[in-house]
This record gives C-alpha cells, sequence and structure tokens, in this order.
C-alpha cells in the first residue's frame, strides 16, 4: 500500500436532495491511492447516490470534490472519466452483439479521420489485458460472455478511458461465488498498481474480505469509518443497520404434511432452446420449506418460470394440492393459489410505472370483491391496499405513490404482500432475498417461516447457502436440470452440497 | 467560457401536467410569427384573423366544432392504442374503412326502418375501423410482425381497396368520376343547430372523450390495457391475458377512427369521395401527442388544432399569407410540446469551463 497524506478523491460536506428526500446529508469522504475503500450500508443508505455524484451523473445540491488535489466540477460522466474517475454500475453498459473490442473503444478516438484503427486499439488493450490479469478474448461476442467476463469487459473499458479511481457498484451481485474470487483478484492486482477502488456493498463478509477501510452509511450520513483490521462483522452490521439483529431465527417442530406440489418427469428448454431441465421430479409437502440449492443457470430459473406459467413445458407434469394445472398459463398458476416471487422483481414481478396499489391488485383485480360488470370497486380496493401496505410495513408515500419510487427492501414487500393476500397453498420463492441488505432479508426470512407455520408448503429456490440452511426442511440440489441429491437440512453438510452442486455424486 | 449541458432533473409536481401544454401553446404563437413575418403578413392582423376567424363569429365558432370532430376522434384512437403500446399509425385507413361501410350501407338501406338506418350505419362503421385494426393487432399478438409498419402499410391497402370501389361497384351510375352516390337521408346526421353545420356526429365525439375516460380510469379493462402497456412481461405474469387485451384495445381504437369516417361521409359530404380524409389519421397522431395521450388533453389539442385550421383560411383570406402557413403552425406546435415534454425529465445546466 502507498497510502499518502494527499487523497485522490476528496468529498468534502456533499449534500444531495430528491425532492423531499435527502439522500446525502452533508458527506464528506476521502480515498486514497492504492486502497480499496468499501463503502457499506443498506438499501437506500445513499451509497450509490454518493458515487453517481463523483461520477458527474448527479450534480451535488452542495459541497465540493477534489481529484487529485484539483477542485472539479463535473457536470457530466464524460467529464469524470477525463480525470480519471470510473465508475460501474450493477447492469453493464455493453452492446450485446458488437465484440469485446468493439465495445471497448466505443466513444473513444480510436483511429485516424473517420477510419478505425482497430490494430493497435488491440495492441493497447492486451497489454492492459496482460498487466493486470483480465482475461477476455477481445474478438468474442459480448452476448456469448458469462456475467463475470462481461464484468471484466466493464473494468478493462475503463482501464482503456485510462481511469485510475474505480467505483464498483455492488459488483457481486450478479457473480456466482468463483466469480467473486475472479473479481477479488482483479481488484487487488488494481490497487497494488497503484489504482484505487471504491467498492459499493450491502454484504459484510465480503467487504470485511476486500477492502483495507470501511466507510459506513446510514440514513444519507456516514456513521462510521474504520481500518477493516479493526472491526468485526458484528460490529459492521450493528453500525450498519442501527441496531442489534437476532443471531440466529427461531423455527419451530413442524412434521411435513400432504404433499402441495407434485412434479413429475418435467422437461423444459432455456431461451436459446437448450434443454434446462431433464426428467425433473419433486414433491414440497405442507409445514415444509424445501430449499434448491445450485450453481446459477443449472435449470433453476427455468423451474421457476415453468411453475410460474411463464414457459412451457416440453414435457411432464404438475399436481397442486392434488390436482393437476394446466401449464404455461400464468392464470392457472394463480388460480392454483401459488404464491409467486419471481426472482426479477422489477421485470416480471412488478410493473414499475404503475401505483402501489395497482401492482397490489393485478392478481384478483377481476375477482367479484373488486369490480362488478368489469367496473372497478374503488373504495374496498383502496381498503385492501391500505390493508396490506399497513400489515407489511410497506414504506412508500401512500397507495398512489409510483411503485418505481420505492427501495428495493420495500419492493419485495410489495411483492410478498401481494402474493400472500390469498394465503397461498404454495409457495416458489426465487432468491427472494437478493440485492437486499440485512434488515430487508431478516423480515423476509421471518415471513417465509410465519407461512410454513400457517402451513402452506414453500420451495425457496436460492444461490445463497446460508439462506437454504437457516430456512430449509431438506435441502435439494440441482445441477444441469436434475436433481442431483436431497437430505434433511440437519444432517446435511456443506461439503456434501457443495460436491453435489459442482456435480460430484459422492 | 460557458457551456450548457443537459442533466436529469427530479419528477415535476401534477400542476405541471397543466401548465405545461399552455405554455406550450403561447409559445407555439410567438414562434409562429417568424413564418407569418417571411410571408409577408401583418402579425397583429394576422393574429386576429387567425382567431376570429376561428372563434369571432356563431358559424365561424361551430365550424371549429365541426372540424375538430374527425381530429377528436382519430386522436383518441390513436391516445387509446399507444397507452397499451399498440403503436396504431393506421387511424387513417381506419377512418376510411368506416367512411366505406358507412357508405355501402347508406346507399342501400333504403328499405330499412329509416329509425335503424342510422344505428345500424354507425355501428357498422365503428367494427370496420375496429376490425381493419384488430388485422395488424393479430400479426403482432400471434406472429409478432411489427405493428408500426403493419399499420402504416395498411393505410395504402385501404386507400387502394376504395379506389377500386368507387370505380367499380360503389361508383355512381353515369358519373365518369370515382364518387359513390349519394346516401338516403335516413343514414345522415342530424344537424343540430340551425344555419350551421354543427351535427350529431359532434356530440358523439365528445361523449367518445368521456367514455374513453371512464374506460381508462374507472374499468378493469382500462386497467389492464395500461398494465399491458406498461409492462406487457409483467401483466402476463399477473395472469391477465395480454393477446385479449391487445385485440380489444385494437378493436375500440380502431373503431373510434371509423366513428369519424362515418361522420365526415354522413354529416359533411353524403358521397364518398378519394379525398374524403386531408390525413385526419396522421394528424390523430400529433394529437394525440400533442395531447399527452389523455382523453381530455387530446380534447384540447383537437379544439387547438381545428382552430389554427379554421382560423389560418380567415387569415389567409384577409391578409394574404398563404393557408399552409396553419400547417407550419401545427408542426411547431407539436415540436414545441415535443421539447416541453422534453424538459419535464430534463433541464440545462450553465457550466462555467
Amino acid at each position: 500500500m502507498t497510502n499518502t497524506d494527499q487523497p485522490v478523491v476528496r468529498m468534502s460536506s456533499i449534500t444531495k436532495r430528491f425532492l423531499d428526500v435527502t439522500a446525502n446529508k452533508d458527506i464528506s469522504f476521502d480515498l486514497y491511492e492504492g486502497e480499496i475503500c468499501a463503502l457499506l450500508g443498506e438499501n437506500g443508505a445513499g451509497k450509490t447516490t454518493l458515487m453517481n455524484i463523483l461520477f458527474g451523473y448527479y450534480s451535488s445540491d452542495a459541497g465540493q470534490i477534489f481529484i487529485k488535489g484539483e477542485r472539479a466540477d463535473l457536470s457530466s460522466p464524460r467529464d469524470a472519466i477525463s480525470r480519471g474517475v470510473g465508475m460501474i454500475h450493477q447492469h453493464f453498459a455493453l452492446v450485446p452483439s458488437q465484440t469485446v473490442l468493439e465495445n471497448i473503444i466505443v466513444g473513444t478516438d480510436t483511429g485516424k479521420g473517420i477510419f478505425l484503427d482497430l490494430k493497435s486499439a488491440r495492441r493497447a488493450l492486451t497489454e492492459i489485458q496482460d498487466r493486470f490479469g483480465l482475461q477476455v478474448d477481445p474478438e468474442a461476442r459480448v452476448w456469448t460472455l458469462s456475467v463475470g467476463e462481461q464484468q471484466k469487459v466493464e473494468i478493462l473499458k475503463a482501464l482503456y478511458r485510462e481511469v485510475d479511481i474505480l467505483i464498483m457498484d455492488e459488483p457481486t451481485a450478479v457473480l456466482g461465488p468463483a466469480e467473486t474470487v475472479d473479481l477479488f483478484k482483479t481488484l487487488r492486482s488494481l490497487v497494488k498498481q497503484g489504482r484505487s477502488v471504491v467498492f459499493i456493498s450491502h454484504k459484510l463478509n465480503e467487504v470485511m474480505e476486500i477492502s483495507d477501510r470501511i466507510v459506513v452509511l446510514r440514513g444519507g450520513q456516514v456513521v462510521a469509518e474504520r481500518k477493516s483490521a479493526d472491526i468485526t462483522t458484528r460490529e459492521l452490521a450493528n453500525l450498519m443497520v442501527g441496531r442489534e439483529l437476532l443471531e440466529s431465527i427461531e423455527k419451530k417442530e413442524l412434521p411435513p404434511g400432504r404433499p402441495v406440489l407434485k412434479i413429475k418427469n418435467l422437461n423444459a428448454l432455456n431461451d436459446k432452446r437448450l434443454p434446462a431441465l431433464r426428467n425433473l421430479d419433486l414433491v414440497v409437502r405442507e409445514n415444509e420449506i424445501v430449499g434448491m440449492a445450485g450453481i446459477s443457470g443449472n435449470g433453476q430459473r427455468e423451474l421457476s418460470e415453468v411453475l410460474f406459467g411463464m414457459r412451457p413445458p416440453v414435457d411432464g407434469f404438475i399436481e397442486i394440492s392434488g390436482k393437476p394445472i394446466k401449464l404455461g398459463i400464468p392464470a392457472a398458476a394463480i388460480k392454483s393459489n401459488m404464491g409467486r416471487i419471481p426472482e426479477d422483481r422489477m421485470d416480471t414481478g412488478l410493473l414499475m410505472d404503475l401505483s402501489v396499489e395497482e401492482n397490489l391488485i393485478l392478481e384478483n383485480h377481476f375477482s367479484a370483491e373488486f369490480q362488478s360488470y368489469g367496473l372497478m370497486k374503488s373504495k374496498r380496493i383502496h381498503r385492501f391496499s391500505d390493508d396490506l401496505i399497513a400489515r407489511y410495513g410497506i414504506k412508500s408515500a401512500g397507495r398512489d405513490a409510483v411503485t418505481k419510487s420505492l427501495s428495493g427492501g420495500n419492493l419485495q414487500k410489495l411483492m410478498l404482500a401481494r402474493e400472500l393476500a390469498g394465503q397461498p397453498v404454495l409457495i416458489i420463492a426465487s432468491q427472494p432475498t437478493r440485492g437486499l441488505d440485512v434488515g430487508a432479508m431478516e423480515y423476509i426470512h421471518q415471513r417465509i417461516l410465519q407461512e410454513r407455520e400457517r402451513g402452506a408448503g414453500i420451495l425457496l429456490i436460492s444461490e445463497d447457502l446460508d439462506e437454504i440452511f437457516t430456512l430449509s426442511d431438506r435441502i435439494v440440489v440441482i445441477f444441469e436440470g436434475e436433481i442431483m441429491g436431497e437430505a434433511p437440512a440437519a444432517a446435511a453438510s456443506r461439503e456434501q452440497i457443495g460436491l453435489w452442486m459442482s456435480g460430484v455424486n459422492a | 467560457m460557458i457551456r450548457f449541458r443537459i442533466i436529469k432533473r427530479e419528477p415535476l409536481p401534477g400542476w405541471a401536467k397543466i401548465v405545461i401544454p399552455i405554455a406550450a401553446i403561447i409559445v407555439t404563437l410567438i414562434l409562429s410569427a417568424i413564418p407569418i413575418l417571411l410571408a409577408g403578413g401583418h402579425l397583429w392582423k394576422s393574429y386576429f384573423y387567425l382567431f376570429h376567424g376561428a372563434l369571432g363569429t356563431r358559424y365561424n365558432l361551430l365550424e371549429t366544432f365541426v372540424k375538430a370532430s374527425p381530429l377528436l376522434l382519430t386522436g383518441l384512437a390513436v391516445a387509446f392504442a399507444f397507452r397499451a403500446k399498440f403503436w396504431n399509425i393506421g387511424a387513417e385507413g381506419q377512418l376510411l374503412a368506416g367512411a366505406l361501410t358507412a357508405t355501402a350501407l347508406g346507399v342501400h338501406l333504403g328499405s330499412v326502418p329509416p329509425v335503424l338506418v342510422l344505428p345500424t350505419v354507425i355501428i357498422a362503421g365503428f367494427l370496420a375501423g375496429g376490425i381493419w385494426a384488430s388485422i395488424p393487432a393479430l400479426l403482432k399478438t400471434k406472429l409478432k410482425v411489427d405493428d408500426v409498419v403493419s399499420t402504416l402499410l395498411l393505410n395504402y391497402v385501404m386507400i387502394h381497396i376504395m379506389g377500386a370501389l368507387l370505380f367499380g361497384p360503389l361508383q355512381q351510375p353515369g358519373s365518369s368520376w370515382p364518387r359513390s352516390p349519394a346516401i338516403i337521408e335516413a343514414a345522415c346526421y342530424p344537424i343540430l343547430l340551425t344555419k350551421s353545420r354543427f351535427h350529431m356526429g359532434i356530440l358523439i365525439s365528445f361523449l367518445a372523450v368521456i367514455v374513453i375516460w371512464l374506460i381508462n380510469t374507472k374499468t378493469t379493462f382500462g386497467y389492464r390495457s395500461k398494465a399491458v402497456g406498461v409492462n406487457i412481461r409483467a401483466a402476463h405474469f399477473g395472469g391477465i391475458n395480454t393477446t385479449a387485451v391487445i385485440l380489444w384495445t385494437a378493436l375500440i381504437s380502431g373503431g373510434l377512427a371509423g366513428l369519424a369516417g362515418v361522420g365526415e361521409l354522413c354529416a359533411l359530404q353524403y358521397r364518398l369521395i378519394m379525398d374524403i380524409s386531408p390525413g385526419y389519421g396522421y394528424s390523430g397522431i400529433v394529437i394525440a401527442m400533442l395531447g399527452n395521450l389523455h382523453p381530455v388533453g387530446v380534447l384540447f389539442s383537437s379544439l387547438f388544432f381545428s382552430v389554427i385550421i379554421v382560423g389560418g383560411q380567415t387569415m389567409s383570406r384577409m391578409t394574404g399569407v398563404p393557408t399552409y402557413i396553419a400547417e407550419v403552425i401545427q408542426g411547431m406546435a407539436l415540436m414545441v410540446m415535443l421539447v416541453f415534454l422534453l424538459f419535464t425529465e430534463y433541464k440545462i445546466r450553465a457550466v462555467r469551463k
């Protein structure tokens, strides 16, 4: 580490308001050369807003920014990049049909006049790749790359623009465990060569592992700044949420009842028309949480989509509460009294441009309770949605607030409120806490356990092994579209599950 | 040196929805001074005759409503379709389908009791427009054919069908012009106010504003079509039959355009001619955008358009400014409105370099 007294970035007294919400309140933040500094905080704590200001994407209402000692008035990301600040958002800005090299040079002055000079661009790129150990084929089309490789392309894009201050917004949210290890290796090699990194995250373990220094934000303010070596995970968690977290979750002993979900011989294709599920069999019973573990891309998405009615299977049979259901029709899944929590709540689960109320009534707006002869009974609808908003503690400006104004945790509460309102016999929860902060995650876990006690059968599809082990009664592992192994949660060892996940049948 | 940058702004409060269109119209009128002066017109005189010609006398005022009626119906047709993201660029063809059907029935329904003739003509005209619009909707939902292209191209198909019929079975016997015989009296819209052309179709178009507003805000169908427009995948996930929603939306949208055709035929022309519509279907797109896809917004934007069209004729007669200045003003209104809508989401900031 080559920390000097002069920070490469100094943000002083930054304040940013959005209408009546203060996202950043008088925040001061320094970044030093050659360090990885983590910005830790719950969703909505103001981490991303602060970094978007440093990246010139937002302008602050008050405060000053100094980059390498110079006052910087940033009015666009282009300004920021020209001063060496780059940011990689959670959603990549890549053109899928173009090659890696084409994506990297876009928007730069590569070549002479109107002619591209791909050869020298490629030479420059290879040099950067060798220097930082970022191996991606420059000629590969981006759509053929895995998410981890696409992230490397984004990093290369920044390095190609001679960025030496790199901001990464929740970079591990989209990565599997192996890809995360790879990313951390890259980040370490970056700082070793004098670059500086801001690592935005709400995952405590990762922050402890990768960062040199940690700045904790809560409610738009800095609540703590520590060296990673001087603090424990527990202390960090308390700083982040501002209260003591439950150490572990209490779970009642309940014998499983009758089967609520029976899947027999299910075969389905993925979006590329390749087999994603192969002769899959599965049973979920009342009062039972079945945790489905597996590395992402082994058919979990396709399985949940088939169950939701979003993906017609090639072959197979599904029974809910003893009755076969029509496949490939979402309305049939809803009618079978299934609670459905999809993994992509913003694209599939919720209508982000409609109001909270309009989302709550989506699946039963045509019921006799809420309409007669096609006219909506607005009073009853208002009562229904006000009740759910209160019961689930959905924080919003009321039932008419536009859904996209809600934070991630509240979006998931809204999702749960709608899906659990009808007391479903079966709940399919796909990655229910992905991207959520600790507080929201804990709430969702409690709700799932309550549903189990009520008598629902729950299929929990998750890539978070901690979650699987905390909640499940039984664990199944999916690998290449088949159930690789199955064990009662109490008797399962992480080692065994890990072996099954990687396709080893031991 | 000072440079300007466009940056995102925070969402505007509710009153902006009313203030922005009004401001856009004022700015349009100010900018319209440029073409009027370039055409050698006297500025104040031109503005005076523009408004006097549209609103100054009883007859002119009622003419403004006559002109607004088809614009309002095609505007509503487009707005209703766009709300569900069914990109209906084909209101022109649907209007012609309505006019064509009204002609065929209006000429041949002589043996039907007179009371039943007009309702039959209106319903058939609505259905004709609706069915014409549901062809691209079917292609979109079943075969994923792009609706912008198919609705647009079907306009030309309908123009040629109309031409073939007007030179064939629908041609007035003994005439060498492409025009139909006159429709029977029972098929004509009643004139509601004496010494004017203020006809029943105008009331139908105002009624349509209320009906569309009610559908949008009070019915489950309006809710569903909005959901489909916002995010078709999430609507499908929520159990909505998205194919049915798009088909019904197309039927209603095309039906409204069809009614515009019925009105032009049964209230003004009484016989079908090739240029029954001076592009009302295309103006409907502009009017729908200008009205921000809201039925009340469409009502005001169609009235604004018709003031410019009707008043523009008087202005031209009295000051010698060419009539196409009125079209320039219409085009300008849309540009100004689009720029204003852009600034509801973005703002310009001066940056010192």
